[in-house]
């Protein structure tokens, strides 16, 4: 066993980390974005970047424009990123899930068509699953797709589908035979988000931002040569996707505050039971914070030492979101609270308390996003434990006949 | 024993919540929460007319002279309804002044409060203080100097009842806000509007002594407890609801233990903090030795209620939980002022350890 880089792991870390260093320093000590456009233009300019040094689509085959290099180097390439002050987050459902669902499933013609655009970031890609009705039952969706010659025509309304108003492209689910058993009436389609008759309005979250949005679909058209999978195999292209998801959604948001904010910020308070640093319940909540946030990415590093072994990690990554999500949310008002008055005054801008007031209010969508906690346990329960499955009675029954219980 | 509020205080808190639930809740705290106003000034005078600010206070001084008691069941429906108006801030100063105040001091103030034509709020917090700890606010031969933020209430209120350095431990003061400079003070929470109130060389009085204040806060932990338990009630009961109502896997969500099972722990937390907070009720009402420990259980209990309702409350609705059009935001952001309304749990919890161990010794 040995816990650090493995000579070759050395050599290419240091590759990186000299790359990003150059090509990440104009980035640096820039302020927030002042609009979207400005947001947008510097989230493409560091996919470019990458683009034409060769280091996009890392661990993607090459046969798809990507490295064909293992999981390891990927995991290096983004340790490195996250250091630096290079501006990433657009394109982590697109190239994190959409566009690994599309070489997955697609077609060559699909293949050839949108995956280089999306990876050279020319192209911005949103995951239209969520409607109204169902997000958890991803599979009780209900928009439709209707046939019409060489197109099909789309008609429905998705929800909370993060950066769709600034996406040119999406993966849609949508059901294609009402009068099959829920999940066999499911087709994806790749669909144009600027085509007539798609809308996005931005939904401002609880958080006050607004980067999802409700997206509706009235008689769109899209063609049959941008089906994912076959007629009636959307549920697999969605499982794919969510795979992916777990993936790219499952470790903490870059930049949030963990048990080092919470160290830091201790040291400042004094209180009446002494200097918080020294309290027992400051410090049993900073170890909490360790323990769950360090053994994620511990875990994380398991799994991936295995990849680079050649050998299938086993399920233990599934642990990752239902604990980062919880743990920032208990630590960040656990801060909060010590801080008192000044924890509960809205923080100065780019404060410490200003990141943990953000961290409060996010955990509680990051809970929600990507699969809620309850449906994340139930997944460990079931598919890592092998305990009995929830009783789905509306499993076998064709969709357009199904009462709820 | 009879370990529950008398009739006449339900029938207050009955004709309370008649009126909250028409004119309050969710939809009258978005109003504010988007608007720049300060409170629901229609509201406010709903609950003048009602008699709701003269219930405390003495016939003497133009009130009904009604009990403690009454001062609880009205916090839980105030914070049930999340009225954006200031009455608790108000009632804390009331307390204050019936526990501290000289006959002067309540023949001065308490009439006003009880017409509507006071509005008070009550300023402690400077920082990361807690209640007991000694303000950087001084006192020099009557006059205070200092700043207090965020104040509840603050930016509506004509006076303020403020914690001030004293001789052995922070004290209460009367502060006119007629010659003082409040600014707005942004927080987390959008709906009660809080204020920064700057004192420099403001002239003030006296109320009560250092022992008051520390009796006064434990008067204040319970009544806030009652607070939080209205708001903890009302983020359960909308949990409740949508559990009963959203469907996912062709069931509806409470059919599944992990719904149902967040739903009895809400209702656990919450029934354990109104058992915590009717004992305080008791002990302040009795003005029993046993406040010190009841109020700080109560406030400790009533908190760890609130918080998770909240939380929970937004977990259970899904993304539509996360939305700004949700009305789940008004309770996971009122969760935290509740919070830093008078000390946080761990305070509290520390308070609570204290008060049980002077308890042991006195036994001993
Ligand atoms: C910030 C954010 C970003 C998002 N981005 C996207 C996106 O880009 N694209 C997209 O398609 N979607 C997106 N989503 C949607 C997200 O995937 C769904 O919100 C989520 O899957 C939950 O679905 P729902 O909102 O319909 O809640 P529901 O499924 O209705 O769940 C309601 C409650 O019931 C519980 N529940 C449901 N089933 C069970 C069960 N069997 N056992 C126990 N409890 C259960 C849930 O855990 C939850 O607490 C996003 C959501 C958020 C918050």
């Amino acid at each position: 066993m040995d816990f650090n880089d493995t000579p070759q792991e050395a050599e290419y870390r240091a590759k990186v980390r000299a790359w990003i260093a150059e090509a990440a320093k104009e980035y640096e000590g820039l302020p927030e974005p002042k609009s979207q456009d400005e947001y947008v233009a510097r989230q493409k300019s560091w996919q470019r970047k990458k683009y034409d040094a060769d280091y996009a689509g890392l661990t993607w085959p090459k046969a798809f424009g990507g490295q064909g290099l293992g999981p390891m180097n990927a995991i290096i390439f983004s340790q490195e990123e996250a250091r630096s002050a290079a501006p990433t987050g657009l394109y982590s459902i697109g190239l994190g899930m959409c566009i690994p669902t599309v070489f997955t499933h697609g077609s060559k013609a699909v293949i050839e068509r949108f995956v280089p655009k999306a990876l050279e970031g020319g192209e911005i890609w949103c995951q239209l699953f969520s409607e109204p009705i169902a997000g958890s039952d991803l599979a009780g969706i209900r928009t439709k797709a209707v046939r019409d010659g060489d197109d099909w025509i789309i008609t429905g309304q998705k929800v909370w589908t993060t950066f769709a108003h600034l996406s040119d492209y999406g993966i849609i689910v949508t059901r294609t035979d009402p009068s099959a058993p829920k999940h066999k009436g499911l087709t994806m389609f790749i669909v144009d988000m600027h085509a007539p008759g798609v809308e996005a309005r931005p939904l401002k979250q609880m958080s006050g931002g607004a980067d999802f949005n409700e997206v509706f679909f009235d008689g769109v058209h899209v063609p049959d040569a941008w089906r994912i999978g076959a007629v009636g195999d959307g549920w697999k292209a969605g499982l794919t996707t969510l795979m992916n998801e777990r993936l790219a959604v499952g470790g903490k948001p870059r930049n949030s505050p963990g048990w080092r904010t919470l160290m830091d910020l201790a040291r400042g308070i004094d209180t009446e039971q002494g200097p918080a640093i020294e309290r027992m319940d400051v410090r049993a909540r900073i170890a909490d914070t360790y323990i769950n946030d360090e053994g994620v990415k511990l875990t994380q590093m398991r799994a991936l030492s295995a990849l680079s072994q050649g050998k299938t990690p086993g399920a233990e990554q599934s642990i990752s979101k239902v604990v980062v999500a919880k743990t920032m949310q208990d630590m960040a008002a656990f801060a909060l609270e010590l801080s008192e008055s000044a924890g509960f005054a809205a923080g100065e801008k780019d404060s410490e308390l200003a990141r943990l007031q953000g961290a409060y209010m996010w955990s509680a969508g990051l809970r929600i996003a990507g699969g809620t906690d309850e449906i994340l346990r139930n997944i460990i329960a079931e598919r890592v434990l092998g305990l009995p499955g929830d009783l789905r009675p509306d499993k076998d029954t064709p969709f357009n006949e199904i009462v709820p219980l | 024993m009879n370990f529950d509020f008398s009739d006449d205080a339900r029938a207050l808190s009955e004709s309370a919540r008649r009126m909250l639930t028409e004119h309050a809740g969710p939809d009258a705290a978005r109003r504010i929460m988007d608007s720049d106003v300060a409170y629901d000034e229609a509201l406010w005078r709903q609950v003048v007319d009602l008699g709701l600010t003269a219930a405390r206070v003495p016939e003497a001084h133009g009130g009904v002279g009604l009990s403690p008691e009454e001062s609880c069941v009205l916090a839980e429906e105030f914070g049930r309804s999340l009225a954006p108006v200031p009455f608790l801030s108000t009632l804390l100063a009331t307390e204050a002044l019936l526990l501290a105040g000289t006959e002067v001091q309540q023949a001065k103030y308490l009439p006003g409060i009880a017409d509507g034509s006071t509005i008070a709020c009550y300023a402690w917090g400077e920082g990361v203080n807690s209640p007991t700890a000694i303000p950087a606010t001084r006192a020099e031969s009557g006059r205070l100097t200092g700043t207090k933020s965020p104040v509840a209430d603050a930016l509506t209120a004509s006076l303020a009842v403020v914690t001030a350095a004293g001789e052995d431990g922070p004290a209460l003061w009367l502060v006119d806000l007629k010659n003082v400079s409040v600014a707005p003070a942004a927080t987390l929470d959008l709906v009660r509007k809080h204020g920064t109130i700057a004192l420099d060389g403001t002239p003030a009085e006296p109320l009560g002594t250092s022992a008051d204040y520390q009796r006064f806060i434990d008067r204040a932990a319970v009544i806030l407890a009652f607070e939080a338990i209205g708001t903890a009630g009302a983020a359960m009961e909308m949990a409740v609801g949508y559990a009963k109502d959203r469907v996912a896997f062709g069931q509806r969500i409470g059919r599944y233990q992990g719904v149902k099972h967040k739903c009895a722990d809400m209702y656990i937390k919450l029934e354990l903090a109104r058992a915590h907070a009717l004992y305080g009720a008791w002990a302040f009402a009795a003005d029993a030795d046993e406040l010190r420990h009841a109020a700080a259980a109560a406030r400790t209990a009533s908190l760890d209620a609130v918080r998770f309702a909240a939380e929970e409350n937004v977990q259970l609705h899904g993304g539509i939980g996360f939305t700004w059009e949700s009305n789940c935001q008004f309770y996971y952001r009122r969760a935290r002022q509740l919070s830093a309304a008078l000390g946080s749990r761990a305070f509290w919890a520390d308070r609570l350890v204290r008060a049980l161990e002077q308890r042991n010794r006195a036994a001993a």
